[in-house]
């Protein structure tokens, strides 16, 4: 071989295995115990959709976690890293958590007869769902939230929509709902179903829902 | 200044109207937050020092301490519909709760000193999300909603 690629070759290699030299060493290394990090996991709701939370740790940046099944593991001294998690692995880890969550609450909706205090016939069968399902729950408890319409004003609403709440609180007492297990409370005009301009009479948002945990 | 100070007295007027209404607000002033519905193995809550029993039916309060241990599981349901479970060894406390049926107003503050904690929120982030908060020794998260786990290994 030419004496001439020999020494070019020796030279690249020479150049090639430079590497930076290692940082010293500090002569006492203090064994830190290996930090078990804090873990947060996002899950998929109950229509398959994912919130977001935010999470601020140490010094550093809010970090978002807005997409299912993505988790963040958090260190000690604040390092956040956020991965995607394996559905399966998840529930390998917390099924026993997840196990135990409470039943959903379930949501009924009664409507007014027009200018009565009595419940459309509809409604009035809701009342036998509602009754299976409070017979399915150990320790029932049932909300009964009153709403109105944009007419009048919003303290008048909220006074109205209370009244409602107590109309349907009564009747449920009459079909044998126990009355402390009732918490009544009224929304006024806010949580319009049907979404309006301010003082639009509107009969779907004249309704009582009923919502049992 | 004087007018924020007008404005606040006329909304504050309103608001104790309104809470003095509502049947609601009762169970509010009496701090009261929600309801055990399942519970395994040993769950205790602690109040004011005394050590009880959580069972299905126990109304959890404000600033009440859910302790649960091996094998063990607590599922409470807050006034908004907020549902926390919390897994075994797991100490958590609701630092503050507090929920208006009307307005959905209101906050919760929850520390997860160990253990694992699985949250579905309520009402409450959607009206007020700023003021729903979680925190570990190490992460503090502010909720948008609505169904996460966290888990901390402790001090």
């Amino acid at each position: 071989m030419d004496p001439v690629i020999v020494f070019a070759i020796a030279g690249f290699v020479a150049w090639w295995n430079q590497v930076p030299p290692p940082p010293p060493k500090p002569e006492v290394k203090v064994e830190a115990p290996k930090a078990v990090p804090d873990r947060v996991v996002l899950l998929p709701d109950a229509d398959g959709n994912a919130g977001a939370v935010v999470l601020r740790a140490g010094s550093g940046p809010e970090q978002v976690v807005d997409k299912a099944w993505l988790g963040a593991e958090i260190t000690r001294e604040g390092a956040v890293t956020v991965s995607p998690q394996d559905p399966a692995a998840v529930q390998a880890r917390y099924g026993a958590l997840l196990a135990a969550r409470p039943a959903a609450p379930v949501s009924y909706v009664v409507y007014f007869q027009s200018g009565a205090n009595a419940l459309t016939p509809e409604s009035r069968a809701v009342f036998d769902e509602l009754k299976a399902e409070l017979a399915r729950r150990p320790v029932p408890e049932v909300q009964v939230i009153g709403h109105t319409d944009r007419v009048g004003r919003l303290e008048a609403n909220d006074e109205l929509s209370r009244r409602r709440a107590d109309a349907v609180r009564d009747l449920l007492v009459a079909a044998g709902v126990p009355r402390d297990q009732i918490e009544t409370s009224g929304r006024g005009e806010r949580e319009p179903l049907v979404p309006t301009a301010d003082e639009v009479a509107e009969p779907r948002n004249r309704r009582v829902e009923i919502s049992v945990r | 200044m004087m007018m924020k100070f007008k404005e606040f007295g006329w909304m504050a007027a309103v608001l104790a109207a309104s809470a003095v209404a509502t049947s609601a607000w009762a169970a509010d002033a009496a701090g009261e937050a929600g309801m055990v519905k399942t519970s395994r193995g040993s769950v205790t809550i602690e109040r004011q020092g005394a050590q009880l029993a959580a069972a299905p039916g126990f109304k959890v309060l404000s600033s009440d301490r859910v302790r649960t241990g091996a094998d063990s599981a607590v599922g409470i349901t807050l006034r908004d519909n907020t549902s926390l479970t919390a897994g075994a060894n797991t100490v958590l406390t609701l630092d503050r709760y507090a929920f208006n049926p009307t307005t959905h107003e209101g906050a919760m503050q929850t520390s997860l000193q160990k253990g694992s904690l699985a949250v579905i929120s309520g009402k409450l982030p959607k009206a007020s999300p700023d003021t729903v908060r979680f925190q570990t020794s190490s992460v503090t998260l502010g909720v948008r909603g609505t169904y996460f786990i966290i888990e901390s290994a402790g001090e």
